[in-house]
Order: C-alpha cells, then sequence, then structure tokens
C-alpha cells in the first residue's frame, strides 16, 4: 500500500487542476470582448462632422483646427521654462500647477497641458517644439460658426456628460456631441461613425504594433452635410429686429411646414461656446437667470395668446354651425355674464358681425361665440371637449413631433382638465376668458405660427420642421405629408378676410405694407409675475401673428414680445417687416425698421427686480437706446439688407 | 512486459516520448511569451526563446551522453556527485552572481549556471544510494537521521541563497522515504502539521485547538481505538504548540512579503486598500496570470494570438509563469492536455520505478518522480492561485537552461538504470 501515496496525490493533484482549470477557463469566463479587454488600447479615429448650410446654401457652421498642447510626463526632459511660457502665453506657477497636476494623473499617458491654442502661437510653437521633449500638439477638430446668428437654432456641441455614456455606448469619455439645437436633433447624421484601430499594448502600457494587423480596425464614416430650412438673412434680420426685448419669433412656409426663422431674444454669438472660452461662457449664459439667454422661446416660452386665439374660436363656430359669418353681435364696451363684466375696446354700441369681430378684436362677440359652441348641446362639459378636439387639431395644446431638441406641450383644457377645479357643476361662463385666448389656454410661439399657416393653407398644415436636406436622403414622411385639422375648408375665408381686414382697416392698419396682401392679428395679453409671492401685474405682451400673400402664402409668422403692450406696437412691427423681408427682399417700411431699433424694453424687464413700486401699460414712457448702439444697431440693418450678389 | 532486446529499443520511448512532448509545446509556449513584434529570427540568440532552442539542441547531445555511460557509473560515483554538488553550491557563497535577490547562479563567460537546480538530481542520487544500501535501515532513527541529513545539507544550502522554492523540492524526498518502509506516524504526523499550521494561520490558535480537541474526544468515543488520558493529553499539548507556534513563526520569522503570500493566499487581509496594493506589487502576476488563463476559455486564444501574451502582462511569463501563456493561448483543452501529460510521466515513471529489480534503481526513480511532482504541484498550484507565490519552474516548459539540462540529467539517467534492469542480478 506504501506504493499508492505518490500514485494518488498525482492523480489528485491532477484532477485538482482539472477542475480549477475548468473553473477559471470556462465556469467563470467571460466570452472575449475586444472592447473590454484592457491588453488592447483602442484608438478612436474621429470623422469629419457635417456642415451646416441655410436654405440658401449659404455655410452656417463648419469646422476648424484645434490644438492642444499635449504631455508625457516621464519623456519630459529639462527644459527652458522661461521660453516655453513665454511661447503658450501662460505664467510659470500655472506652468507647475498643470505639470504636477499631469505628472499626477499618470507620468505615462499622455494628458492635455494646454488646450485650444490659437492659430497663431500654435505656428510660432510648432518650429520649436522639437526643443522640448515630452511635450506635442495634437489637432482636434472644432466647430466653426461663420455666422453670429442663429445660436438657439443651430446649437453647440461639447463633451458628453456620464449619463450618456452609460446610456449610449459609442460615445466614450472626451467625445464630443451636440448639445442644443440642430446639433442635438442631428447629431447622428452629423458625427458619422467614427473609425476604431485596436492596438496591442503591453503592462507598460506601452504601445507595440496594431493587433492582429488592424483586421478589426474600422474606418471612420464621415459625417453628413444638412441643409436646414432657416432663411439666414430672414433670421439675422429677426434677431436684430429683437434686439433689446424679449421673446420669440417663428416664421413657416405655409406650403411645406419649413421653418424659415426662428429667433429667441435674448440670443448670444455662437462662437462664444467654441474653445477655450466655452465652459466660462456656458456657466454665465446657464447663470442668467433672468433673461435666460439659453431659453429658446420660440419653441419652450409657453404664453396665453391672447386675440389671435379668437380665430381659432371663430373657426370652431362655423364648422360647429353655432354661427354664421354674417350673424353679428352688439358690443356695448364689453360682455356681461351674471354680475361681471369683460371689457372690450369697440364704440358702444358696436354691431359686429364676424368680420368686424375680428378686425376690431371685439371680446364681446368672442365671448358670445365661445358661450354658443360650449353650450350648442346644452351641455358645456361635452362642449368643452368638442371645442378642445378642434383646437387640437391643429397642433395645440400636444407636441408637434418635429425635428427641434426641445419643445412644450403648451396647454389647451378640456371638460377632464377642468375636472379638479369645477368638479360638480360646469357652465360655459366658467372658462369665459378662453374666448380671447387667455385664462387656462397657452400656446408656444411654434405652435401659434402653425396655427396660422394652417389657417394660410385653409384648412391643413405640415409638421415645421428645421431639416430641408440630408446628404443622400430623403425626408421622413411626417414632414412631407400634410395634416388636416378638423375645419372644412370652406370655413376658413371668412376667417381671412377677417385678418386682411385687421391690416386695412382694423388694430394693425397702420402697419401695411405696400404691394403686400397681408392677413394678420394682433394680441395683448396681461400677464402676472409674483413678486416676494404678491401677484403683481406687468405691462402686458405685444403679440402678433400673420401670413401673406392673402393667396398662394409664402410666409406665416408668430411673434411674442414680452411686456411690449398693445400688439401692433412690437410684435406687428417685427413681423410686418419680417414679411416684407421675405416676401420683397428689401424693405420699404424702414420707419417701422428705426423705431424698432430706436427702442428698448431692458427697463421693462428691470422694473419687476428693482423692488420699488413700479407702473405698467399705458403709464410707462418707452426706453430709447443710446446713441452709441443705436448707430451700431443700424450699421448691422445697413450689412444685413445689403444685397446678396 | 516483453521487451525488445535490440540495444536501441530497450531505452523506455513512452517516457521519451512524453519528455519531448513537454519539451517542444514548452518551447512554443516560450516563442510565444517571449517574441516581440512580427518577424521572428528563430536562431536570434539575444532573446529567449532562441537561446532556449540552443538549449533543447545541447539537451539531444546531452541525452547521448547520459545513455551511453555505463548503468553502474551512476550508482558508483553517486556519491561523488552529491560532494561535487554540495560544494559547487558552496561555491556560489564566494562566486555566486546575484539574481533577483538569489545568489544562485554562476557566471560562466556569457552563460549562467545554477548549480541548485543539478543538485536535486544529486540528491536524488545519494539517497537511493544510501537507502539502497545493505547496511541501512530506513525503520531505525539513526538511519533515519543520516538520510535526512543528506537531504537538508542542499535545502539548507539553497534556503540561504535566499531560493525558497527550491527548498521546498527538497520535502518530496517524503514519497521516496515513505516508499521505502519509513514509519507510518512520519506520514501522520506531517499531515496533521500541515492542517493545524492552515487551520492556526486562517483561524488562529485557539479556535485550531478547540477544533482539535473535540476531533480527538470525537475520535475516542466514536470508534473502537480507544486512547489513553495521557495520550489525548500529549497529543493536545502538540497540537496547542504547533498552533501558537505557526503563528509566532509567522508573525515574527518570516518576512513582510512572506506574510503578505501567505495572507494573500488564506484571505486573511480585509482591508481594501491593502488588498488592492497587493494586487498591484507582488499580487500582480497572480492577477494577471489568473486574468490570462481566464481569458482562455475551451480553445483558447489561438498560437501567438493572446492579447496578454503578446503585451507581456505576465511578468516572468516565460520562466514561472510559463502555464499562464498555454492558460490564454490553448484554452481549457490545451492546459488539461499539459496536466494530463504531466500526470501520464509522472505514472509512467513511478510504475517504472516499480518494476525495477535493484532497490537503487527504484528509490532513484521514486526520487525523479517526487522531484518533478513537486514542482509540478507548486508551478501550476501557484500560476492558478491554488497556492501560495513560491517561485519555482515548470519542468520541460520553463524557459532556462540549467533547469532543462538537470530535468534532462534527473529522467535520463532513469531511462538508463531502468534500460539495464535485465542486467540486473
Amino acid at each position: 500500500m506504501r506504493q499508492l501515496l505518490l500514485f494518488i496525490s498525482v492523480i489528485a493533484v491532477g484532477l485538482l487542476f482539472v477542475s480549477r482549470l475548468f473553473y477559471l477557463q470556462i465556469y467563470s469566463s467571460n466570452a472575449h470582448n475586444l472592447f473590454e479587454d484592457n491588453a488592447i488600447r483602442k484608438v478612436y479615429d474621429y470623422p469629419k462632422r457635417g456642415f451646416v448650410y441655410d436654405r440658401n446654401n449659404e455655410l452656417l457652421v463648419a469646422n476648424q483646427p484645434s490644438y492642444d498642447v499635449m504631455v508625457i510626463p516621464r519623456e519630459v526632459e529639462p527644459l527652458d521654462t522661461l521660453e516655453f511660457c513665454s511661447l503658450l502665453k501662460i505664467s510659470k506657477e500655472r506652468f507647475v500647477k498643470t505639470y504636477d497636476k499631469c505628472r499626477r494623473y499618470s507620468p505615462r499617458l499622455p494628458s492635455v497641458f494646454v488646450s485650444h491654442l490659437s492659430k497663431e502661437d500654435y505656428a510660432v510653437l510648432q518650429e520649436k517644439m522639437r526643443k522640448f521633449r515630452g511635450f506635442y500638439i495634437q489637432k482636434r477638430s472644432l466647430r466653426n460658426y461663420e455666422t453670429t446668428i442663429g445660436a438657439n437654432v443651430l446649437g453647440d456641441i461639447g463633451e458628453v456628460n456620464n449619463r450618456i455614456i452609460e446610456k449610449d455606448p459609442y460615445y466614450k469619455m472626451g467625445d464630443l456631441i451636440g448639445k442644443q439645437g440642430v446639433e442635438a436633433s442631428y447629431e447622428k447624421t452629423l458625427r458619422g461613425v467614427k473609425g476604431i484601430k485596436f492596438i496591442q499594448k503591453d503592462r507598460f502600457n506601452r504601445n507595440i504594433g496594431p493587433y492582429k494587423g488592424g483586421k478589426f480596425d474600422t474606418i471612420p464614416e464621415q459625417g453628413k452635410d444638412i441643409t436646414i430650412t432657416i432663411d439666414a438673412q430672414l433670421q439675422a434680420y429677426g434677431e436684430l429686429l429683437m434686439k433689446n426685448k424679449r421673446g420669440g419669433v417663428i416664421a413657416l412656409e405655409p406650403s411645406s411646414g419649413e421653418i424659415l426663422a426662428m429667433v429667441a431674444a435674448p440670443s448670444y454669438d455662437p462662437n462664444i461656446l467654441v474653445g477655450r472660452e466655452r465652459s466660462k461662457n456656458f456657466t454665465k449664459l446657464h447663470n442668467d437667470s433672468i433673461a435666460k439667454p439659453l431659453f429658446n422661446r420660440s419653441l419652450q416660452g409657453v404664453y396665453e395668446p391672447g386675440s389671435p386665439f379668437k380665430l381659432m374660436n371663430a373657426l370652431i363656430a362655423l364648422q360647429e354651425g353655432v354661427m354664421s359669418p354674417n350673424e353679428t353681435v352688439t358690443c356695448y364696451r364689453g360682455y356681461r355674464y351674471g354680475n361681471r363684466v369683460m371689457k372690450c375696446h369697440c364704440n358702444y354700441g358696436t354691431r359686429n358681425n364676424m368680420i368686424g369681430g375680428i378686425q376690431r378684436s371685439c371680446n364681446a362677440y368672442f365671448a358670445t361665440t365661445y358661450r354658443k359652441i360650449l353650450d350648442k348641446n346644452g351641455s358645456a362639459s361635452d362642449g368643452i371637449d368638442v371645442w378642445s378636439k378642434h383646437a387640437k387639431s391643429f397642433g395645440l395644446g400636444q407636441f408637434l413631433n418635429n425635428d427641434l431638441f426641445v419643445g412644450q406641450k403648451g396647454r389647451i383644457p378640456d371638460r377632464a382638465y377642468y375636472k379638479h377645479i369645477y368638479p360638480k357643476t360646469f357652465y360655459s361662463t366658467y372658462t369665459i376668458s378662453n374666448a380671447i385666448g387667455q385664462g387656462e389656454v397657452a400656446t408656444t410661439p411654434i405652435q401659434l405660427a402653425n396655427m396660422v399657416a394652417a389657417i394660410a393653407n385653409r384648412g391643413y398644415y405640415y409638421t415645421p420642421h428645421i431639416i430641408k436636406h440630408i446628404e443622400g436622403e430623403t425626408l421622413p414622411e411626417q414632414f412631407t405629408k400634410p395634416k388636416h385639422t378638423t375645419i372644412d375648408k370652406r370655413y376658413f375665408e371668412p376667417v381671412i378676410e377677417g385678418m386682411y381686414q385687421v391690416y386695412k382697416k382694423g388694430t394693425a392698419a397702420s402697419l401695411q405694407v405696400k404691394d403686400i396682401d397681408i392677413c394678420g392679428k394682433t394680441g395683448t395679453v396681461e400677464n402676472f409675475v409674483k413678486i416676494d409671492s404678491v401677484k403683481t401685474q406687468l405691462t402686458d405682451h405685444s403679440i402678433f401673428v400673420a401670413f401673406a400673400p392673402k393667396e398662394n402664402p409664402k410666409i406665416a409668422i408668430a411673434v411674442f414680445v414680452e411686456n411690449g403692450y398693445w400688439g401692433s406696437r412690437f410684435a406687428g412691427r417685427v413681423a410686418s417687416l419680417m414679411i416684407e423681408k421675405h416676401i420683397k427682399g428689401y424693405i420699404t417700411r424702414t420707419d417701422l425698421e428705426e423705431w424698432l431699433l430706436k427702442h428698448s424694453l431692458e427697463d421693462e424687464y428691470a422694473k419687476p427686480y428693482s423692488g420699488k413700486p413700479f407702473k405698467i401699460n399705458g403709464s410707462t414712457t418707452l426706453q430709447i437706446v443710446e446713441e452709441k448702439e443705436y448707430y451700431q444697431l443700424k450699421r448691422e440693418l445697413k450689412r444685413i439688407n445689403k444685397p446678396k450678389l | 512486459m516483453v521487451r525488445e532486446t535490440n540495444r536501441h529499443f530497450k531505452f523506455d520511448w513512452i517516457t521519451i516520448f512524453l519528455f519531448l512532448l513537454l519539451v517542444g509545446f514548452g518551447w512554443l509556449n516560450i516563442l510565444s511569451a517571449s517574441h516581440t513584434g512580427s518577424n521572428i529570427d528563430y536562431f536570434d540568440f539575444s532573446q529567449p526563446f532562441g537561446k532556449q532552442l540552443l538549449f533543447i539542441f545541447l539537451t539531444f547531445g546531452l541525452i547521448v551522453i547520459l545513455l551511453a555511460i555505463d548503468a553502474k557509473f551512476y550508482e558508483r560515483f553517486s556519491s561523488v556527485i552529491y560532494i561535487a554538488s554540495m560544494l559547487s553550491l558552496v561555491g556560489l557563497f564566494i562566486f555566486g552572481k546575484n539574481v533577483n535577490g538569489a545568489t544562485s547562479w554562476y557566471a560562466i563567460g556569457g552563460m549562467t549556471l545554477q548549480p541548485s537546480e543539478f543538485a536535486k538530481m544529486a540528491t536524488a542520487l545519494a539517497v537511493a544510494k544510501y537507502v539502497s544500501d545493505l547496511n541501512t535501515n530506513i525503520k531505525l532513527l539513526k538511519d533515519q537521521i543520516k538520510t535526512f541529513t543528506i537531504i537538508i545539507i542542499p535545502a539548507i544550502l539553497v534556503l540561504l541563497q535566499n531560493d525558497t522554492g527550491s527548498t521546498l523540492v527538497y520535502a518530496s524526498f517524503f514519497f521516496v522515504l515513505y516508499r521505502e518502509g519509513l514509519p507510518k506516524y512520519y506520514l501522520n504526523i506531517g499531515i496533521s502539521l500541515i492542517i493545524v499550521s492552515v487551520l492556526s494561520l486562517k483561524f488562529g490558535p485557539i479556535i485550531t485547538s478547540v477544533t482539535a480537541l473535540i476531533f480527538i474526544v470525537g475520535f475516542h468515543f466514536l470508534t473502537k481505538r480507544k486512547l489513553k488520558i495521557l495520550q489525548i493529553f500529549v497529543i493536545l499539548l502538540m497540537v496547542v504548540a504547533v498552533s501558537f507556534g505557526v503563528k509566532f513563526f509567522y508573525q515574527s520569522i518570516l518576512k513582510p512579503h512572506q506574510q503578505d503570500r501567505i495572507s494573500l493566499w488564506l484571505n486573511l487581509e480585509k482591508d481594501p486598500s491593502k488588498l488592492e496594493k497587493m494586487k498591484q506589487t507582488f499580487a500582480y502576476n497572480l492577477n494577471e496570470s489568473e486574468k490570462a488563463i481566464g481569458s482562455g476559455g475551451l480553445t483558447g486564444r489561438g498560437f501567438m494570438e493572446g492579447t496578454r501574451t503578446t503585451g507581456k502582462f505576465v511578468p516572468e511569463q516565460h520562466t514561472d509563469y510559463i502555464f499562464s501563456t498555454v492558460g490564454e493561448e490553448w484554452g481549457f483543452l490545451g492546459s488539461t492536455f499539459v496536466v494530463v501529460v504531466f500526470v501520464l510521466l509522472l505514472l509512467r515513471i513511478l510504475h517504472l520505478a516499480e518494476l525495477q529489480k535493484s532497490q537503487f534503481s527504484r528509490v532513484y526513480g521514486y526520487g525523479v518522480a517526487s522531484i518533478i511532482f513537486i514542482h509540478f504541484f507548486i508551478n501550476i498550484g501557484m500560476v492558478m492561485g491554488l497556492i501560495p507565490t513560491i517561485g519555482i519552474p515548470l519542468p520541460m516548459f520553463s524557459y532556462g537552461g540549467s533547469g532543462l539540462w538537470a530535468f534532462t540529467i534527473l529522467i535520463f539517467i532513469f531511462i538508463k538504470l531502468d534500460s539495464n534492469r535485465i542486467n540486473e542480478w
């Protein structure tokens, strides 16, 4: 038996080893994944990011090289720090601090020493780079904005955050991604697909050579250029007109749903979010919680639409057959219901039919109309649902499902919405403010512009979108197929005629443009803010919607100017000018231009935060911009209006 | 078993075949672990794979010489060989070259020679010679002490040269002596010592002692063999002494790096930051080697395709950690193949040893098997994280001329002795 001890030991050890091998290699082994193998370095080859052109093929966004000075601390040899610092335009302290930081990160791996050198600094430095062992220059691609406008349209790119990296394995730390605007909504198209090289490394993290001769490497797929629907000139013009104001402008082409201009005021120069100063500038924009330059008011600003919403009520009334175009309502300077009065600007005893009601924006007329719609079948609860359904068919109260990065639903109430306020009884008078576009109704400028486009088209609209063309692709059906409203075509003519009369004789008579038949509607909306938890009324918002020409409309526009007082005062002027600019290409109403450039609302915006008591509406005087700024704006205007060759 | 009478075919070709299989496969893995770049010059003698190829060629010459020498020579000159070998170990203290903290090399021209590799073979011969002597009775304490002395001298000499791995090899002679009649209590005491030591280190001396008490009392009442109270008392006293002694030895005698290895092996270290530090220092090899083996999967990544091998993530991969290359590139199937070949070789040698008519040949054969077995067990066990890190090569597989030649001599002396079996008596 003594012979067996070693014999059995040998077999036992053999079995032990095989089971350990089984455990290590079969049981607890994961399938080999090149991406998780830390013996393989993954080097990405970034493709050119696609360019962005406007509808007239004007280049808006391109790329520019940027140069980072990199350092591998272990390879650094004693150098002339003084010369190096002066070349890099940094202080000696900063040199020491950055160098320590890099060395602490890793002595073997490259770190960014100074980022985003200017082309000039790069040229000088490149000559002398060989003197500084361990430092080298790495080229990166940054966005180059060929324009100073459209920051909220174009958006910007920045480094991906961890949330995105976790969600989408395509992105790696340090990759750039579209953060706002079309950069964000067309990120996948613009960025292309990065190529990857697998490189075998050793345990000191040094590259040895391509893994398997580069068998698994991929070449990058270039980003595609895109053409957007924006007319850069119209956009620039709109942004200039909105200087020193806050609000949003959306101009659409009704026959296609293309967004011609999308102005959010205040705006900023997109170039400030490129390069070395990006994070500093971004923080500044982000922290401006009062003017909110990063907040796209034309898409995200939810406002009560005011009088332009009367058009909606007129259409619903016609469709539901509760009003005929010629039926009149007599206005006694307001509308009485119960013991309350909704005031109106009409002369006492004015008899308004539908056209007159729109032309004079008669509150009494639309209060009557609204009540007739809701009370049609004797039940306001059913009536409001019918009313709500019609309004929603114009894209109001819901997301438009377009290709813009941000948006808001707005609000078109129905019975369910009012359930918690009026659980038992519900009469049409409870929500009478909706008749004149106030109360619970709320829309964004783009929704309102889309409503106007649907009116201009006499009953249908195309989902507003910003993409015009992508290299080698066709647009998705959602942008090329018309969406029909629930209002029959024949009911639009009286409403359009009313809008036409607004310009001819009504609330926008002073804004007429020669040779263009514009149909519009003013809006003046009361608004309130809480100051130290006291509800305080501010100067009314100035709102205007319009389309032109009356036949074969080419542009539909919605303008919101915060605290601009009455509709034709600021918003109407902006709308008329942009229509003229788009249709004629030149401006005859230069008086309107000058007025807009000359007047500022900045004081108006500062008032609620001043802590002092203030006056609103009629008791205020308009702020005139300083002469220096005025001339600067004039110069800018001249540049924009210069005809393109 | 019918033996060929032809002189050329009386060698045991199975052993020779298994030996060559290991040498050849070992070289392929050395090539994979040590090559750089895609252009391989197999005869680039500045690279380990080129040098090893040269060593292998020289081995064939060595084999011819070993087989040509008369079998009786090895028995007659075993004492001379042993003494010469011991002197070469002593000489290291004067002429030795220090490599990686161990003074176990002679530098001769551009070559280095490691006498401790050859000392194993010399000791096996000496033990065989002494045990097979007609005047020796291994059951007697006097002869046991003499035998132990033969074994302990080289063990101490290599320990003094900081070569812990080689020292442990001499423990393998226990298998030889046990086979030849060493009393059974050596085995019992040996196994008990190991169990008590490990338990004491892992759970502390007190828990170990209490467990031992329960065990002994249970043994007393549950089996027919009744122990005397004095016996129980003595055994328990020894357990307590050993378990506290081991603890003391671990804490006070062992060097910090040795303590770390044991504490990692027994999972004694619970502080994650210290564990992380271990993984980056001495446990780095183990960590990387386990990762390399694990990444092999069933069939491996393919010859010269292992990313961790190509990237040289496992330090010393062509020497002590060569098995991790097998694991990564040849997978479970290839690794199992290597284990099976070793097991077959060992079983074949043991089988042949039992067939020997002369006691000298049998004891020597047992010595050969025991030495190879302990290398196999410690090396692969260490590479796979089953036992603490101990630097010891994998026979026939690891890079190194001294090792390869020493094992060649060890095995082929036995093949020669075996071939001479018929001429005995």
